[in-house]
């Protein structure tokens, strides 16, 4: 099987210039970019195996000396190509903000509390079936410095390699019936209602697990088919 | 209709999770407790290839360097091997994994530590000249950007069938400097030094 890299499915990414999201304007290229045939180099790419993970990475309530904070959760799917075949032996990675909307990193200045006993780092592999979980706190909304009165909806990011380094992936989760989805560039930065759908998890009473968690589904589509007989010509 | 998962931008807030010690090298203090698992050095013990050093600074579309960027690299060993085929989870070429990725100090600088790549396979039968496959992430970025970075001086870059793509007064903009064993190559995101981006 031969995959192959359709560029038309790139329509459902942001453009590079988005203005309502104001970093955009001096970190976009403004030069048309050069097309390029996918080579050997394109079309291969690393592949991380259950060795690049160790017992409770994917467990981010459980890498402090106690829980963490906040509403537990757990976030569950599958990482498919474009065809919804199985991604294998992907490397997924997570980082998020605490419950309170605080992320761990140096720089972050909202005064909202840290929380010692969370991250918000968590990563895993997916099996043979392309399934990942998570196990973690629901993230806080915070704000931010885009325009007055910006906050971000609640959302936990991801980093996923697919079968190419054209596959390539680093997107945002978010929860079903956000109220700042309105308000928010990045979100919108997608522009087709029906792509940014694919950003929104979905609540998973199945898989919620009774007097302990809820549970949310978010299937990760990258880039990648099969190459069929019309792509010949 | 595209399938896709959406990409958005990696944010200013990576590092804990994506590069937990990817400071530690200008700043002993800016380290994270987090584990590593994809870092700058992609040298292994029994990779194929001459030591290098890559190092550059990336700037913003006001010359200022983009302290919070993460780069990565994908490239082939000192014989041309990538890690697997296209395709393939398996590992044919298991002594070099090819994948690094780097943070940036506050100066907008990066580096990797790897071997120089050797030439690699290209269409329709020709051969692509050395070269290493850079995916920029940041804030401000939406979506990644690819770019390719060369070596200058290699004879291989007159018939390399990717260069030949890029209109010849832009093609410098991929061309990393030899400094000893370390290739300089800055990337300017906008401005007269615009680097080379690729739509693939």
């Amino acid at each position: 099987m031969t995959l192959i890299y359709p560029r038309e499915s790139l329509s459902a990414y942001p453009k590079y210039l988005t203005p309502d999201y104001k970093s955009t304007a001096k970190r976009s290229p403004t030069k048309p970019l050069i097309l390029m045939p996918h080579t050997l180099t394109e079309l291969t790419g690393p592949v991380y195996g259950h060795d690049a993970i160790q017992e409770n990475d994917n467990d981010l309530t459980k890498q402090g000396k106690g829980e963490p904070l906040g509403e537990r959760i757990i976030v569950h799917g599958y990482v498919l190509d474009e065809d919804k075949r199985p991604v294998a032996d992907s490397l997924v990675e997570i980082w998020q903000a605490n419950a309170c909307g605080r992320y761990v990193h140096l720089v972050d200045q909202h005064p909202a509390p840290l929380d010692p006993n969370f991250t918000g780092a968590g990563r895993t592999v997916t099996d043979k079936s392309g399934y990942y979980k998570f196990i973690t706190v629901k993230p806080g909304a915070y704000p931010w410095g885009n325009h007055y009165n910006a906050w971000r909806p609640n959302h936990i990011h991801f980093s996923v390699f697919g079968p190419s380094f054209l596959s390539r992936l680093v997107t945002q989760m978010y929860f079903p019936g956000d109220y700042l989805f309105p308000f928010d560039p990045i979100f919108n930065s997608v522009t087709d209602e029906r792509d940014r759908a694919r950003m929104i998890s979905t609540f998973d009473l199945e898989n919620t697990i009774p007097d302990w968690a809820l549970c949310f589904r978010f299937d990760i589509v990258v880039r990648g088919r099969d190459k069929t007989p019309e792509d010949m010509d | 209709m595209s399938e896709l998962t959406p990409s958005q931008t990696v944010g200013p807030f990576y590092a804990y999770g994506l590069t937990p010690k990817g400071r530690a090298k200008w700043d002993p203090d800016g380290t994270y407790s987090w584990k590593e698992t994809v870092g700058d050095n992609l040298v292994t013990p029994d990779v194929v290839g001459d030591r290098i050093r890559i190092e550059g600074t990336i700037y913003d579309g006001d010359g200022k360097p983009i302290p919070d960027a993460m780069l990565e690299i994908w490239q082939a060993d000192g014989q041309g091997r990538y890690s697997n085929d296209p395709g393939s989870r398996k590992l044919s070429n298991a002594a070099f994994k090819g994948h690094g990725r780097s943070a940036c100090d506050r100066d907008g600088v990066f580096s990797f530590d790897t071997v120089k790549p050797g030439a690699v396979v290209g269409p329709d039968g020709s051969k692509q000249a050395p070269h290493v496959l850079f995916c920029i992430f940041g804030r401000g970025m939406l979506r990644q950007v690819y770019t390719r970075m060369y070596f200058d001086g290699d004879a291989a870059n007159a018939t390399d069938p990717i260069l030949k793509l890029v209109p010849a007064d832009r093609r410098g903009t991929l061309m990393a400097k030899a400094d000893g064993n370390t290739w300089r190559f800055d990337i300017h995101m906008q401005g007269d030094k615009e680097t080379v981006f690729f739509e693939v």
